[in-house]
């Protein structure tokens, strides 16, 4: 990438991204505007993507929500994301995790990832 | 209504957070600070412009005249020179520069620039038509089709295969979302023609600040 571009964007990177990839599940902090209020709603579920670099990069979590699939993608940098708690480590196969899409309840689970490595 | 402009060089596109933190697409633009290098005048010229100097040249490159021509502003000569027009002309001042500055963010601006140039193209590329069946022996793969009405000639404007690319456009009405004055750069929303590295010049929007 352009050595200007990286300039320009490097301040608005943040630097309080916890570690996690696909697999993961995740508890996200997400700010919400309500008329003239701001809340924290909270969004938890696997990660079932990372995608891009720098500044655009995004991650989709998808959690069931009354039996209905939602997925939600937030930009990694964005400053409306309060915080991003890691809850669990999973060890999957492959970075992304649409084969999760067709499955639901058992056949969905992901096995804990060992971190003693 | 006086318009302001600046010469800068596409660096390329990336996403900047806005204050309320949404993510936009933008275009940086780099304008190191240009020099006025001739006041145009009725009396001399017949019509007033003021003329922008744009990036050093270097000095070997640079013939007598070019060289005469940026004494006169007191500067070296200048890569890329470029007129305004309908500027307000007491702002301007031989040998002054004029910087990123010259607009602040929520401006609306009219871009130009060259775009890319693809070459020969056919019609399918260039025009954005639609191609025929590839199979069933229909022998019109991808073709420009007829040629209008048999009159021993072809209308004007007929969408035919030719060279793609390579024009002088303006974009209008985009959106300067941040100024950065220490690294000379211009964040504008959107894409703005022409290639990474190729000038663009950046002027007041003609029909957003109509009034």
């Amino acid at each position: 990438m352009n050595e200007l571009i990286q300039d320009i964007t490097k301040e608005q990177l943040r630097s309080d991204i916890p570690d996690f990839r696909s697999g993961d599940t995740v508890r996200v902090h997400a700010k919400v505007v309500e008329g003239s209020r701001e809340r924290i709603q909270l969004f938890e579920g696997v990660v079932i993507k990372r995608h891009g670099s720098g500044i655009s990069a995004t991650y989709t979590v998808r959690k069931m929500s009354n039996g209905v699939g939602v997925e939600r993608t937030f930009p990694l940098n964005t400053p409306r994301v309060e915080q991003i708690e890691v809850i669990r480590h999973g060890r999957v196969r492959r970075s992304k995790l649409y084969y999760l899409r067709a499955r639901t309840g058992k056949a969905a689970r992901i096995k804990e990832r060992r971190r003693d490595i | 209504m006086a318009r302001k402009g600046i010469l800068g060089k596409k660096v390329g596109m990336t996403q900047i957070f806005t204050d309320n933190g949404e993510l936009v697409p933008v275009t940086v633009v780099e304008a190191t600070p240009n020099v006025v290098m001739q006041l145009k005048t009725v009396e001399n010229d017949g019509y007033e412009a003021v003329q922008l100097g744009f990036e050093d040249r270097r000095e070997v490159l640079s013939n007598k005249p070019a060289k005469g021509h940026a004494e006169k502003a007191n500067t070296t000569p200048k890569h890329y020179i470029r007129e305004f027009r309908d500027v307000e002309m007491g702002d301007y001042e031989l040998g002054a520069q004029v910087t990123v500055d010259t607009f602040n963010s929520g401006d609306v601006v009219d871009v130009t620039g060259t775009t890319k140039g693809h070459g020969m193209q056919g019609n399918i590329k260039r025009f954005g038509q639609a191609r025929g069946p590839e199979t069933h022996g229909s022998r019109y793969h991808r073709v420009a089709g007829s040629m209008g009405a048999i009159i021993n000639r072809v209308f004007k404007g007929k969408m035919l295969p030719g060279v793609m690319g390579n024009n002088r456009v303006t974009t209008q009405n985009l959106e300067i979302v941040k100024v950065d004055t220490e690294r000379n750069a211009i964040m504008i929303k959107g894409n703005v023609p022409g290639a990474n590295k190729s000038l663009v010049k950046i002027q007041t929007a003609i029909k957003a600040n109509q009034k």
